[in-house]
């Protein structure tokens, strides 16, 4: 499709998923959509809004309430043909289903020496920053991504989240789709086209010359915000949106940290042995010589996600980012 | 097992009811085998349900005020969640969700305590083992196995405690559903699996949940014996669970009872029902409400006088002030306290992160 043909609209990251669910199912008759109340309720985030009335209840449906079943279910469909997409309703809620992504949906192409792969999405709304009560706020990305065979990508705008869940639904590997809820409701012009970063692309959401800040998620817009409040204490700062976890663009992230010689790495997720721990830990090792200080890291703390009045405590927030960057040696100590 | 057994095992074709829509007396559909709660039983009852209408309607009123981050009601449902509490004794545990927040009110947990999770605290609010109370539990059907630990560890302490295991409708498609009913027949466990099949969970209505004659036929590939009763008629709730609680008891094992009810009111707050059932089938509802019905069994039976009237009204009225007293009150919570539970001795690196909120709230404080 050339780039003149492509429609623009402004959409929520949510419009914008649905969407891409409602273009790639016109595009592909082996695409299905399902989980727990994706079908009249159109998902508790309204993401699957209108696919059951447009495609019907073989296409976008309801299933009974069993996260392994649905899972497992999809595991057998995408042997068979199809290219399910299910929905974990919340973050927390997708722990049921763990043996079958773990043991299953994550081997099956080794187990078989590729004979059989599983073109499956499951889509888990994650993190915090809307006021959730227990168990809907979990950062679970870490689980996944430590799982081999498993691809592990999350949009931090409207456009990525369209063009990403194109490109996660045409994979022939499964792909965990991770959906910052509180960024459901960003809003952007969104080009709804297939053309677009591919999944495995970090990309530059601002460029910067004094240190580089590494997001992903729901942590972009704060990394974005704090590189404001940087600009105008006259510090520079660049910042980095990963996209994809896994694969994780090792180029394009360690040339920003090489272009600056700083970086702190921004993720909600309790920070022990997490996804920022793994960014660290490569990029040190790949560009230790151009650092000009250990990477810094701003997380969530090792504890249980806490409750809506105390939620801004766990979540990275403009002062801790700063404070981090304050802290990349500067001068002499 | 002969034929004759499993034939025991299986539950009624109709739900087991004592007292009709219009308040009369049924004979006949399997309630014959149960006896009416006596008349004070039920004049109790009828309080209960009174105090539980009311904490559903206070409840809705303080997530209007912002007091409450969420409420799941359990309008409609209120003669299960009080039969599910009174049939216990002291002693005995109760394993609720995040919609039985009459019930363990109902097992004397102030309903204040009971209603933190759902104000959006961290923590359960009450002291478990004060009241033999789980905390409240949000992962569908996760607590039913934990219940049949909880009542195979007292079979083996030599104690008599039954466990009263709570669950929805959609809680019974759940693995953990299966795995606890499973256990608790091999081991025996006096656990009452209890499900209020209210037909929705959230938008998904029965039909799609269950393709099962009932959903207390679940139990027979167990070996469990299921039973169905009418999830309005307090009366049936009681008898019927009472007898559960007994086996168990008398170590007869668990048993699985399905009480056939319906969620009037969306799912939480947060939830638009319109978008999946019709206003008629609500209504449709209406006529057989669990209080209503109660009301006009004892009020033919003039053993509903004014003085019995008042007096309910008079304990929901105490109740909803101190709910509102409690839940009105403004309190700081303490970010220092969620680093102080995670393990019974922070590790170093939760000190660490302790001791930078704290210099973080000390920095603060100064830059005022
Ligand atoms: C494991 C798990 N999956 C999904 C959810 C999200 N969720 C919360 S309540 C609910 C519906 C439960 O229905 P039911 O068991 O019938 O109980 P009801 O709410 O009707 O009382 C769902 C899907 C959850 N809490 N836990
Ligand atoms: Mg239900």
């Amino acid at each position: 499709m050339s780039a003149g043909q492509i429609d623009h609209e402004k959409l929520t990251m949510a419009q914008a998923l649905n969407r891409a669910l409602h273009d790639a199912m016109v595009a592909d008759d082996s695409v299905l959509m399902f989980g727990e109340d994706v079908g009249a309720l159109g998902g508790v985030f309204r993401v699957t809004d209108g696919l059951t009335a447009q495609f019907g209840d073989t296409r976008c449906f309801d299933t009974p309430l069993a996260e392994s079943g649905i899972v497992g279910m999809a595991v057998g469909m995408a042997m068979n043909g199809m290219r399910p997409v299910v929905e974990m309703q919340f973050d927390a809620f997708g722990y049921p289903a763990f043996e079958q992504i773990v043991s299953h949906v994550a081997k099956m192409r080794n187990r078989t020496r590729g004979r059989v792969h599983l073109p499956m999405v499951i889509r888990v709304p994650f993190g915090g920053g809307i006021g959730g009560v227990e168990h809907h706020c979990d950062s679970s990305e870490a689980y996944y991504a430590h799982t081999p065979g498993l691809h592990v990508v999350t949009p931090a705008t409207p456009s990525d989240a369209y063009t990403l869940l194109r490109a996660a639904i045409a994979s022939d590997d499964p792909v965990v789709f991770m959906e910052p809820k509180k960024l459901y409701w960003s809003k952007e012009e969104v080009a709804l086209g297939t053309d677009g970063p591919g999944i495995g692309t970090a990309v530059v959401r601002r460029e910067g010359t004094d240190a580089t800040l590494i997001a992903y998620g729901p942590t972009v817009p704060v990394a974005l915000e704090a590189a404001d409040v940087a600009a105008q204490e006259g510090r520079s700062l660049q910042v980095v949106d990963l996209r994809s976890i896994v694969p994780f663009d090792d180029e394009t992230v360690c040339a920003a940290v090489r272009s600056t010689g700083r970086a702190v790495v921004v993720a909600e997720s309790a920070g022990f042995a997490s996804v920022a721990s793994e960014i660290v830990a490569r990029v040190t090792q790949r560009c230790f010589h151009s650092l000009a200080a250990p990477i810094g890291r701003v997380t969530g703390f090792d504890i249980p996600f806490p409750p809506p009045k105390l939620e801004h405590f766990q979540l990275p927030g403009v002062d801790r980012v700063l404070d981090a960057v304050d802290d990349l040696q500067w001068e002499d100590q | 097992m002969t034929s004759e057994d499993v034939l025991r095992l299986l539950p009624t074709d109709d739900p087991i009811r004592l007292i009709d829509a219009d308040g009369s007396r049924v004979d006949g559909s399997g309630g014959d085998r149960y006896e009416l709660p006596s008349d004070a039983d039920l004049l109790h009852a009828y309080e209960r349900l009174v105090v539980a209408r009311r904490l559903n309607d206070q409840a809705n009123a303080l997530v209007r005020q912002g007091r409450l981050a969420v409420y799941p009601s359990s309008h409609g449902q209120e003669a299960c969640q009080v039969g599910a509490a009174h049939v216990l004794q002291k002693g005995d545990w109760l394993f609720p969700t995040y919609r039985d927040t009459v019930a363990a009110m109902e097992r004397g947990v102030d309903p204040v305590d009971v209603l933190t999770l759902l104000k959006g605290d961290w923590h359960s609010g009450y002291d478990p083992y004060e009241t033999q109370v789980a905390p409240a539990t949000t992962p569908l059907a996760t607590q039913l196995p934990h219940a049949v630990g909880v009542a195979h560890a007292a079979q083996l302490r030599g104690e008599s405690t039954v466990v009263m295991a709570l669950t929805g409708d959609g809680g019974t498609s759940e693995g953990d559903f299966h795995e606890a009913l499973n256990f608790a027949a091999v081991f025996k466990a006096p656990v009452v699996f209890f499900i209020q099949n209210n037909e929705y969970a959230i938008s998904v209505p029965l039909a799609r949940q269950s393709a099962a004659r009932s959903l207390a036929h679940k139990g027979i590939g167990y070996g469990v014996p299921g039973r169905r009763v009418d999830g309005n008629d307090v009366a049936a709730v009681l008898a019927v669970l009472g007898d559960a609680v007994e086996r168990a008891r008398r170590g007869e094992g668990p048993q699985l009872v399905e009480a056939h009810t319906y969620r009037m009111q969306a799912h939480t707050n947060a939830d638009d029902a319109t978008r999946y059932r019709l206003d008629t089938e609500v209504a449709s509802w209406v006529d057989r409400d669990p209080l209503t019905r109660l009301e006009k069994h004892l009020r033919g039976r003039g053993l509903l006088t004014d003085e019995t009237h008042e007096q309910a009204t008079a304990a929901a009225d105490a109740m909803a002030q101190h709910v509102r007293d409690g839940l009105n009150r403004d309190i700081e919570p303490d970010a220092r306290e969620l680093f102080a539970h995670v393990y019974a001795e922070p590790t170093p690196q939760l000190r660490e992160q302790a001791a930078q909120v704290a210099e973080e709230a000390s920095r603060e404080v100064a830059g005022r």
